[in-house]
């Protein structure tokens, strides 16, 4: 009988200019657990130029081993090197289970490598576990489920890949909490030699423009967040007032983002933002389950709607039925009464 | 040669209007009971097209796999402007997942042949993956250009095409060889409305199961002969292609070709945590806020 392969579970460990992206560590720490139901090592897989100083960082976040290309041609993200390089370490090495962020980059190469290896791939799982099953008869160990909320409605889907190998997985940032860095954790880094064809370098950046967001939502102890039920840009001014006076930060539902109410940037939600402030206040949100995925774990939920019956009320600490062009007025006088 | 483009389109249900009552209990969505849209993302994928063939002539084929009923989209592809629409139907599709559905988009482009550029929507709204682009090209071996916002130039006698992609806070402009897979981002083109002449014309325009169904007796192959000989000889037909067609391996497509299966589809039970519902009055909010100001939420 062969050894238990040992090293089942890989992350992509996402950087730009040198810098780790949040979600790779958040997914070392889910990776740790996932790896520990199936008696496996958890690897991170690494590629940029001269970034070798951040393997230190993933093994105190979690990996075991640290898959290392680093060259020039890889100093900048482009889809075919990163792709290509990741596919050919996976199809030979094949571990169980490999996890992306949903991020610019992970969905641009997780397909890719998906499609070329035959994997089982999910798109912005909010949760993700490793079980045995018996389907048809048949035992499937370390299954990787894949869950995540469905199209529409109050529907949560698990999905799983039984009949192949690899299991790869996208999960947005934020879902999965950071767990902390032990500096005293040993690992292990492998060289993984680039080689490159030309036709895969042939796409060349140009020009590149970044600004550090404005937006914080992840980071914020306070945020007020409309929905559709502030259809009207003055319904919506209404709540931004509200957000302006408690200091919050301002967000919306996908609805509103959809009907231009508010920036991509500030949509909270499996497809948006995942946040755990102090205070959520739902503003006209009716709670569909893609946005409590984003938003249920807040200390503190206060959700204002003018239907008793919507969702969002399911989730909340605090609600208050009522029309928001009345209720919001009224909640900001009696905040600053309060104040004095 | 001139400029040949390819836009991967989709029909989905409408899912700004949806209830549990349209899941089956296996996790698919029947989507015959949800009103069918263009895939938003998609039709600006085609204003793009149009755009560069506007600037640079050529040709642009629209391609979709779907159900029978998505002939209504290609329509309104050629009412836009696509000068061939194929549409890829075949009950042995069902239940297809991005593995499957790209191997078949896969398949039906090397049947069309040559190209020059494939534009697609970054996603469909029915699942948000994102996914069919980026696997369709790897599997045609051509490189990619995701979350596309605009085409700023395309060179044809380089054969190289300039894109800005978005990026996390911010952009890149990419400099690419043809061919390549862009897809594309909302806002990135206001798609164009229909022309009239072209809807005039095109409204006509039909598919294979269309003109079955204009035959009553089915096994009349005679006059479904002549129908589409008349369709085909007044450009009205909407190509119409099966796993045979663009000779797929079944094993490969549907759900057999689809590695990743549901599971399972629970009802969310919602945790009815310490709820307070709170009068809209001045007094119901004062306790509130107190009770929030206590807890250190506030202040």
């Amino acid at each position: 009988m062969n050894l238990k392969n040992k090293d089942m579970v890989w992350v992509f460990a996402e950087q730009a200019d040198g810098e780790l992206a949040d979600v790779g560590l958040e997914l070392l720490h889910k990776a740790r657990t996932l790896a520990q139901k199936m008696g496996s090592e958890v690897s991170a897989v690494l590629l940029g130029h001269q970034v070798e100083s951040l393997t230190e960082t993933l093994i105190s976040h979690g990996a075991d081993n640290v898959y290392l290309m680093d060259d020039v041609e890889l100093n900048e993200f482009r889809s075919l090197p990163y792709a290509n390089l990741i596919t050919k370490l996976v199809a030979e090495k094949k571990p169980r289970v490999v996890l992306f962020g949903a991020t610019h980059i992970g969905r641009d190469i997780a397909p890719r490598v998906a499609s070329h290896t035959r994997s089982g791939l999910t798109a912005d799982c909010t949760e993700l576990k490793i079980e045995t099953l018996t389907l048809r008869k048949v035992e499937h160990p370390d299954l990787l489920l894949q869950i995540r909320p469905a199209f529409g409605g109050n529907i949560i889907a698990t999905i799983i890949s039984p009949d192949v190998e690899i299991q790869m997985a996208t999960i947005r940032e934020g879902v999965m909490e950071m767990g902390v860095a032990d500096l005293k954790r040993k690992g292990k880094i492998i060289q993984v030699p680039v080689e490159l064809d030309p036709v895969e370098i042939a796409v060349q950046i140009i020009e590149k423009h970044q600004e550090p967001s404005s937006v914080n939502l992840k980071g914020a102890p306070i945020i007020v967040a409309g929905g559709y039920g502030a259809d009207t840009p003055a319904k919506f001014n209404l709540i931004k007032d509200l957000a302006k006076v408690l200091g919050a930060e301002l967000a919306g539902s996908r609805a509103a983002v959809d009907a231009g109410l508010i920036e991509p940037e500030r949509q909270v939600g499996q497809t948006g933002t995942t946040v755990r402030p102090k205070l959520y206040i739902a503003i006209g949100i009716s709670g569909a389950i893609q946005h409590r995925a984003g938003m249920q774990e807040s200390q503190k939920i206060i959700a204002i709607n003018s239907d008793p019956e919507a969702p969002i009320f399911s989730v909340a600490h605090y609600g208050i039925t009522g029309n928001l062009e009345e209720v919001i007025p009224r909640l900001i006088a009696v905040y600053k009464s309060q104040l004095h | 040669m001139p400029l040949h483009t390819i836009v991967l389109v989709k029909q989905v249900p409408d899912t700004s209007n949806i209830s549990g009552e349209v899941m089956r209990p296996d996790g698919t969505v029947n989507r015959a009971r949800l009103p069918a849209i263009f895939n938003p993302e998609d039709r600006e994928a085609l204003e793009l097209a149009l755009r560069l063939k506007d600037e640079h002539g050529g040709k642009i084929t629209a391609l979709t796999m779907g159900p029978p009923n998505a002939a209504k989209m290609l329509r309104e592809c050629l009412f836009m402007g696509a000068d061939r629409v194929i549409l890829v139907s075949d009950r042995r599709f069902a239940a297809a997942d991005t593995l499957a559905t790209s191997y078949a988009l896969y398949k039906a482009i090397h049947h069309i042949g040559e190209y020059d550029l494939i534009f697609a929507g970054r996603q469909a709204i029915d699942g948000d993956t994102a996914q069919v682009g980026p696997q369709t090209a790897e599997k045609l071996g051509i490189s990619q250009i995701t979350y596309t916002q605009e085409i700023l130039s395309l060179d044809l006698k380089k054969r190289s095409i300039r894109a800005r992609r978005a990026i996390k806070n911010g952009y890149e402009i990419l400099e690419a060889p043809l061919p390549i897979l862009l897809t594309v981002v909302k806002n990135a083109a206001e798609p164009r409305p229909f022309d009239v002449k072209r809807l005039c014309t095109y409204k006509k325009a039909k598919s294979k199961f269309e003109i079955e169904e204009m035959v009553d007796d089915s096994h009349d192959l005679v006059w479904m002969d002549e129908l589409m000989n008349k369709a085909l000889e007044n450009d009205l037909y909407i190509e119409t292609w099966n796993i045979e067609d663009i000779d797929a391996d079944v094993s490969m497509c549907g759900l057999a070709g689809s590695p990743t299966k549901v599971h399972k589809v629970e009802n969310v039970v919602l945790s009815g945590s310490e709820f307070k519902q709170v009068p809209a009055t001045d007094e119901g909010l004062n306790e509130m806020i107190s009770e929030l100001m206590q807890d250190h939420i506030f202040g």
